[in-house]
């Protein structure tokens, strides 16, 4: 009826060997008060295990979080396996500790946007909502 | 991609196409009706297994462990995991799939997670026409993961072949088990966590209200002793008797252990359904509720949608409120004029 039809999904991953995972939570559960479907996959997961899950999972955001400093190698490696896999209208955003001109690089990558500490939830919600492309 | 295309993709197992359909259902996004049409007569051929039991039971460990046993032996498998939709926000976590990952990059294997969307039971409104979906694509077996809580017995009871009751030690002196109606759901009884103490104390309340229920044979010896061979002999003996009686199996989900053996009973427990031509009826009995619900969904909306209705039944309710007519009386009217 009135309000049935869809809701958006997000996939919250934590790509590598990265063990922080608080901000990865914080975001999943800011994204689930904002009336989203958010699947969280857990620690250590390879770009082919999150773009496996998106796909099943048939998500509109992926939105992936890293602390470790591998973030150049690994967020674009997704976006690259998604479309490969043809899930390229899935919107891509990340966060986490990322060096302010490591930035436009990931951008180009097409990761949509960069999400670092101290942004608020709120900016993160507002950016999915006006971005996802269905 | 129309939908005759992501139709005819997603009976082929293509992932994206059968994951693609799975949204058109659970959404209803536009046209879902015709999909449905088109995929339904390609359904009735999985075994759906239904596990459900108290969070934190170790639902999602045994699945992704069931999983892993029937793909050893070389069968696909789709899941469904259903988690609570907040009434408040209509957000959900759906965090059932951590423990499935590895399944991940295997072809044989297809997670979907559901939030319940404010349905009431313990799976979503659609989880039927989500396992429609998986049966279609050519999935052998579909293992849903109810919710746990409310009414989640109830309705799994109307929509698996087989349903896995998990039971754990510890949950308090409370007997769990015996909550009415829920024994006379169980196919297969699984005690979780046999690491943990008490086990030997739910195994055998759980055999004590089976025997209540005139359900457990118990010729099988000693709790402890269940295993492989006694799953495979309860149900030859059920066979034989021309009746199930529920096995009550040990697993300790984490290591895997035990597991084997719940996969074997859930197949003994389809056999059995087969041979007693019972299988026939269960499918009746979810063909049937399936049905009515969407009659009923159909006639609500009729009522939701339609202004002059509408406008009635708010007349009908002020009366109601002001209490000049009682709301069967109301209730009454108010379907006169839907179906007049
Ligand atoms: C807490 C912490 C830990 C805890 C982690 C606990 C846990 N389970 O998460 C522990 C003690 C285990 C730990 C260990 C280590 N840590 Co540490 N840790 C931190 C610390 C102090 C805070 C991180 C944190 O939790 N912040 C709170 C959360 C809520 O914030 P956040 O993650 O930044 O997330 C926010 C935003 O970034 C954004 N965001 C984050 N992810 C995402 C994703 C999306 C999609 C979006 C939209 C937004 C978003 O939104 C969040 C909310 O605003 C940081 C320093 C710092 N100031 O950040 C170091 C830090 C991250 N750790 C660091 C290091 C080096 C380590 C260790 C390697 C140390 C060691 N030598 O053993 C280990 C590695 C552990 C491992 N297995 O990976 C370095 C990383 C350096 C780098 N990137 O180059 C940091 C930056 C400290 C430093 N200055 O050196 N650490
Ligand atoms: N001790 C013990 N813990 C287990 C076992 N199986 C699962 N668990 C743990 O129980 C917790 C809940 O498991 P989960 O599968 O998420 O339960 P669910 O809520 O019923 O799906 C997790 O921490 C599991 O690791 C087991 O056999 N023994
Ligand atoms: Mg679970």
């Amino acid at each position: 009826m009135m309000d049935e039809g869809r809701k958006i999904r997000v996939l919250v991953a934590k790509p590598g060997l990265d063990g922080h995972d608080r901000g990865a939570k914080v975001v999943a559960r800011a994204l689930r008060d904002a009336g989203m479907e958010v699947i969280y996959t857990g620690l250590r997961q390879t770009p082919e295990q999150i773009v496996a899950a998106a796909i099943q999972e048939d998500v509109d955001v992926v939105a992936m979080s890293i602390l470790s400093g591998a973030h150049n190698y690994l967020f674009p490696r997704v976006t690259q396996l998604l479309r490969e896999r043809g899930a390229d209208d899935v919107l891509v955003v990340g966060g986490g500790i990322i060096p302010d001109e490591d930035i436009p690089g990931l951008q180009e990558c097409g990761i949509a946007a960069v999400f670092t500490p101290g942004t608020s939830t709120g900016d993160t919600v507002k950016f999915i909502r006006e971005n996802i492309k269905r | 991609m129309d939908w005759q295309e992501i139709v005819s993709r997603a009976l082929s197992r293509e992932v994206r196409a059968v994951s693609r359909l799975i949204s058109i259902v659970e959404d209803r996004r536009a046209g879902f009706e015709d999909v449905y049409a088109a995929i339904y007569p390609r359904t009735g051929r999985a075994h759906v297994i239904g596990i459900t039991g108290p969070p934190g039971s170790g639902k999602s460990t045994l699945v992704d462990k069931i999983a892993a046993e029937y793909r050893s032996r070389g069968k696909t498998v789709g899941i469904v995991a259903v988690d609570p939709t907040s009434p408040f926000t209509g957000g959900a976590l759906l965090g059932d799939r951590l423990r499935m990952q590895r399944h991940s990059l295997d072809n044989g294997v297809f997670i979907r997670s559901m939030g319940t969307r404010g349905h009431l039971g313990g799976l979503s409104r659609a989880t039927s026409g989500v396992v429609d979906v998986l049966d279609a694509a050519g999935y052998d077996y579909v293992v849903i993961e109810t919710v746990g809580v409310g009414q989640s017995e109830v309705e799994i009871a109307s929509l698996a072949d087989t349903v896995a009751l998990v039971q754990v030690p510890g949950l308090g002196d409370d007997i769990q088990v015996i909550k009415a109606g829920v024994m006379e759901i169980g196919d297969v009884f699984v005690v979780n966590k046999k690491d943990r103490p008490g086990v030997e104390r739910v195994v055998a309340e759980i055999r004590m209200s089976l025997d209540l229920a005139g359900k457990y044979s118990g010729h099988h010896g000693p709790a402890t002793a269940m295993a492989a061979a006694t799953a495979t002999a309860t149900a030859t003996a059920a066979i034989a008797a021309n009746a199930w009686h529920p096995p009550i199996l040990q697993t300790m989900a984490e290591s895997g252990e035990g597991v084997a053996e719940v996969c074997e009973a859930c197949d003994a427990h389809m056999r059995c359904l087969v041979t007693d031509n019972a299988l026939v009826e269960r499918r009746f009995r979810r063909a049937r509720s399936e049905t009515m619900k969407i009659a009923s969904d159909l006639i609500w909306r009729g009522l939701a949608d339609d202004a002059r209705t509408l406008g009635a039944a708010e007349g009908l309710a002020w009366k109601v409120a002001r209490r000049e007519i009682d709301p069967y009386a109301a209730g009454r009217d108010l379907r006169e004029l839907v179906v007049s």
